[in-house]
């Protein structure tokens, strides 16, 4: 039988969408009880979202000022206090998740299972490797915790309608103060959130430069759509860094992504391998994205996307 | 001394398009370009930095796998590492066993900042710079892309899901690194030359006490689905067109 702890992820007032996706991840192991930590400094308005989500049997809370900010080494000693009974700790493969739950793993005396992109049975996981150009299917120890991180991009969010019980819990964990939380920046577009977006408009090196991204935002726009770019486009300083999209940056899985200027560079593709459609629009031709795109085509971004834009209304 | 110790990983290299072996137990690594995991060149770049800004006296590289990866710690000395440490297997280890043994050699070398890869680009598991902070009960700082050392303090940022967050950090430290943070230098000839002198150790699991605790097991290894072939459309017209079919504008 197994049990299972999420440890929800959100920004201090509400949950990220990445813990409901963890929820249905962990309800694909059959029989599985879920329960949901929330580590916060506040977390009466996350427990209670957490709480309302399908599956969940019961939320722990740790509330607690230290655990404010999102510091792994404060969080982790906390979250291996609270994995004792558990059978599975899980948390999302998004910075958070990468950031502590390897912390838990190591407290626990394990190695992690990264990236859950399939659940083959309780200790049976497929997940990318080679920058998802191989899947390896990993089967985990049995009569260990089993510590995971579950790609976001493969699982739809859990619905709401659950009632799970809120428990107040105090782990008595030792908290360290040698991390310190000094700023956090990170524009607040306005725009649909990239990691979750139903729509993504990309552009690459193509735009030459971040005035010519403009055009991307408004097409972005006109779709209510999210903004991405290639890695080419971030190191050449077009768009801030959060708006990668590939290997080292974000895995998503929108409905449609378009992608602009972009060669489709291993990397990039292995951020959208899970997008519905895949448009493609490149003045080469040759180019490997139009091996991966579902519509491709070929021109020039500068005359076609403004073109687009307008036949859009 | 003030020390800076560098995880180098020995992966199959960034430009080779790997293929899954037909038994479906791995992919084919014989005959395929090796390198230093391009994170970990990074992380080395940064620590050779360090110490050219006078903040550091020797860099440590140290790295666990085959016996061929003697290459990459070669090269790893010729861009400027003082030493290296190979801790010498054939076989597969788990990221917990790789950070015990990081932390043993950690307890032995004192350094006062390691510098590891976010991740290695071959099993990207993305886990051996927290578990080594784990293990040694030192801060951790992931995924940076600027790393300031001053008063016994590390200052970094991050990159993470909704932009940049800056951590201070007490040393000693595991940082792991991000792309941003450098490019690492070409190596020169008489570097490679000179590397040939520097000292780089030969050590197994076993001088560490490090045994591999119940292990993953691989139940198989296959090539990712493949997509299905698109249409290429000729104008916009017809791309909305097949876009509105589809209902997705």
């Amino acid at each position: 039988m197994s049990k299972i702890l999420i440890i929800a992820e959100h920004d201090g007032g509400k949950l990220n969408a990445s813990t409901a996706k963890s929820v249905t991840c962990a309800a694909r192991i059959a029989g599985a009880t879920i329960d949901v930590a929330v580590l916060a400094a506040d977390a009466a308005a996350i427990a209670a979202e957490a709480a309302a989500l399908a599956g969940v049997s019961k939320v722990l809370v740790v509330e607690n000022p230290a655990n404010k900010e999102p510091l792994a080494a404060v969080l982790a000693p906390q979250i291996a206090k609270l994995a004792a009974g558990y059978t599975h700790v899980f948390g999302p493969s998004t910075t958070f998740g990468k950031d502590v739950m390897p912390r838990v793993a190591a407290l626990l005396g394990v190695s992690q299972v990264s990236d859950i992109m399939a659940v083959d049975g309780s200790h049976t996981f497929k997940r990318p490797i080679y920058a998802g150009n191989a899947i390896l299917t990993v089967e985990a120890p049995a009569g260990a915790p089993v510590v995971a991180t579950v790609r976001v991009a493969s699982f739809e969010a859990a619905a709401a309608g659950g009632s799970a019980s809120i428990e107040k819990v105090d782990t008595g964990a030792a908290l360290p103060s040698h991390t310190r939380f000094v700023s956090r920046s990170g524009a607040s577009t306005g725009r649909p959130d990239l990691q979750s977006a139903a729509k993504v408009v990309s552009g690459g090196r193509a735009l030459g430069s971040a005035e010519n991204f403009k055009l991307i935002y408004s097409l972005a726009d006109k779709l209510g759509a999210a903004v991405g770019a290639s890695r080419a486009a971030v190191d050449a300083g077009y768009v801030p860094n959060d708006l990668q999209v590939g290997q080292t940056g974000k895995i998503i899985a929108p409905q449609v992504y378009f992608a602009i200027g972009i060669s489709g560079a291993i990397q990039h593709m292995t951020g959208i391998k899970d997008a519905r459609t895949i448009v493609a629009i490149n003045k080469d031709g040759e180019a490997p994205i139009f091996e991966s795109a579902d519509i491709g085509l070929v021109g020039d971004l500068f005359t076609i996307v403004p073109e687009l834009e307008k036949a859009l209304g | 001394m003030r020390r800076i110790m560098v995880g180098v990983k020995r992966v199959v290299d960034y430009n080779v398009r790997i293929r899954v072996k037909p038994d479906n137990t791995g992919v084919i690594t014989e005959g395929v370009k090796m390198s230093i995991n391009p994170f970990d060149e990074i992380a080395l770049e940064q620590a050779l930095r360090i110490k050219e800004q006078g903040l550091a006296d020797e860099v440590l590289a140290v790295s666990i796998g085959p016996g061929d990866t003697q290459q990459q710690l070669r090269t790893a000395l010729a861009m400027g590492a003082d030493r290296a440490i190979l801790v010498q297997t054939d076989a597969a280890v788990a990221p917990l066993t790789i950070a015990k043994i990081l932390q043993k050699i950690a307890e032995a070398e004192q350094p006062f900042l390691t510098l590891l890869g976010k991740q290695a680009i071959d099993d990207d598991n993305g886990q051996t710079a927290q578990m080594l902070a784990a293990l040694l009960d030192r801060p951790q700082a992931m995924s940076c892309s600027k790393v300031d050392i001053t008063d016994g303090k590390a200052t970094v940022t991050r990159e993470v899901d909704s932009g940049l967050e800056t951590l201070e950090v007490d040393l000693p430290a595991v940082l792991s690194v991000d792309l941003r943070l450098n490019e690492p230098r070409y190596v020169k000839l008489p570097d490679i030359m000179k590397a040939k002198k520097k000292p780089l150790d030969i050590k197994t699991v076993a001088d560490y006490g490090v045994t591999e605790g119940a292990a993953f097991k691989t139940v198989k290894v296959d090539p990712p689905p493949s997509r299905q072939k698109g249409i290429i459309v000729k104008d916009v017209a017809e791309l909305v067109g097949v876009l509105k079919q589809k209902g997705l504008i």
